[in-house]
């Protein structure tokens, strides 16, 4: 149970962060002057937000997973190379990753362009000019949308039970399979995804409330 | 606004309240007037209850429950349900017989209504690879060992035998996860391992262990529908007499199993 509890809280935590790396870089990439890398980040974000997560985790698990090479594990069997785990966190993090990029996106497209401008004017190369100027300011605006689908990714982290990662929701199933306490082990998983969530929701706000500029946004 | 959501919720306790009583009322009335048995059964259990090439049900289970269907004079409905929903599927009503290859345990029939005499029995085993040579339950120690989420019997394997159980929605995901090596072997109803085992695409694979609680399976209604009980134990008496059970395992290419033989002796 405590195990489930901590299996959760590693998934979302893994998730949270490479998802918001993708959305860094991928917002980045969209920017580009080259056509294929604008390309080639609009079709991975038409693929992973127009597929449900659910579909994806099985895509990656059963189809993926078995294409990749095996290893020898310790019983004496082949196993494929990334257990149920490492493929829910592929999974979900691309998933968000997809929504995090059009976030950063709307977020970038707020900042002025004069200010992008008086940054170049200035000599700033065009990595200096997104990492320092527009990232930060942009980041502001982006924040409560990035909030809402962080909050939204916790969540998704459930479905990781299809593939059996043992994550709170599927402890919570096998006990009340055993224990036959259904109505309780309803009323503790609602609470304490809602106070993981809580959490986390508290967290954004605060760094919200940090992060603000008076006047601007 | 705030008056249209009060009769909104007005209309939904109305609509609860009568939803309420009629599963108050008999449940055999409900299902002549209705003029349509709903029963839970399996739809990824070979032979017990699966899906023909078609999609419709077949197997085992949903015969017998035709059997019932038959007796009441009224047409049948399948609904597929897994291991972890099938008593709340009862228990909410969205079923009226419930026949889910589900073991008979204690703490069961405090939740539904089980119905003496069993009709059917099993025990535990697993699936795994000829090469890996298990011999017995001891050699699962410490290895992943696929299971289907909510199945009595992962706490046993996991608990007394030390596996690290993968336990997957239903069994073809378990299946899979087997067959592409994420775990060592596949705990499960011996019954069902054996129809895998002759299966020519699971040639690789044996059912090594000696099977572990053999345990009977109960039928179940929901509490405080006796009427349906006595009739459901009527039926379950009959088709141990007339070796219906059987009669349908051979239909389906399962070994008789000791249970079937003994109870129809008894009931003979």
């Amino acid at each position: 149970m405590i195990g489930g509890f901590f299996i959760t809280i590693k998934l979302s935590a893994v998730c949270l962060f490479f998802s918001v790396i993708i959305g860094v870089i991928g917002a980045w990439l969209q920017g580009s002057t080259f056509k294929w890398t604008r390309r080639f980040v609009n079709g991975y974000i038409q693929l992973f937000r127009n597929t449900p997560p659910l579909v994806q985790l099985y895509f990656f698990y059963f189809a993926i997973g078995t294409l990749l090479p095996t290893i020898e594990n310790d019983w004496g069997g082949e196993s494929p190379l990334l257990g149920s785990f490492a493929w829910a966190a592929i999974s979900l993090s691309f998933f968000a990753g997809a929504f995090n990029v059009e976030i950063f996106r709307s977020g970038i497209e707020a900042v002025p362009k004069s200010t992008t401008e008086a940054a170049e004017a200035l000599g700033y190369t065009k990595l200096q000019i997104y990492v320092s100027i527009t990232l930060p300011l942009a980041f502001r605006v982006a924040l409560p949308a990035l909030n809402n689908n962080l909050v939204n990714l916790v969540k998704t982290t459930t479905l990781a039970y299809a593939i059996a990662v043992p994550d709170l929701l599927y402890e919570s199933n096998q006990i009340w399979s055993d224990n036959v306490n259904v109505t309780e082990m309803m009323i503790f998983l609602l609470l304490a995804y809602f106070f993981l969530v809580g959490i986390l929701v508290a967290g954004m706000n605060r760094w919200e409330r940090s992060m603000k500029i008076p006047g601007y946004g | 606004m705030k008056l249209k959501t009060l009769k909104t919720i007005a209309a939904a306790c109305v609509i609860a309240g009568i939803g309420m009583s009629t599963a108050s009322a008999d449940i055999l009335d409900t299902i002549k007037e209705r003029g349509k048995l709903i029963v839970g059964v399996k739809a990824d259990y070979v032979p017990y209850g699966f899906l023909d090439t078609s999609g419709a049900i077949i197997g085992i289970e949903p015969e017998l429950a035709k059997d019932v269907a038959d007796k009441l004079g009224v047409e049948i409905e399948y609904v597929p349900v897994v291991s972890s929903n099938r008593m709340q599927f009862l228990e909410q009503g969205k079923v009226d017989l419930m026949i889910a290859t589900m073991t008979d345990k204690p703490d069961r029939r405090k939740v539904v209504n089980i119905v003496d005499p069993n009709y059917y029995s099993s025990g535990t085993n697993v699936l795994s690879l000829k090469k890996l040579g298990f011999k017995n339950w001891d050699d699962l120690d410490g290895k992943p060992v696929c299971g289907i989420q909510g199945a009595f019997y992962n706490k046993a394997t996991s608990q007394q035998y030390g596996a690290k159980i993968v336990a997957f929605k239903g069994t073809a995901e378990a299946y899979a996860a087997l067959k592409s090596g994420n775990c060592a072997a596949f705990v499960y109803d011996d019954s069902a391992i054996v129809a895998k085992t002759q299966d020519d695409a699971w040639s690789d694979y044996e059912m090594p262990l000696p099977t572990i609680d053999d345990a009977p399976w109960g039928l179940a209604v929901q509490l405080g529908e006796d009427a349906f009980a006595t009739l459901m134990s009527e039926m379950i008496v009959d088709w141990h007499k007339t070796g219906r059970i059987l009669e349908l395992e051979t239909k389906y290419g399962v070994a008789n199993t000791p249970f079937a033989e003994a109870m129809h002796e008894k009931h003979k």
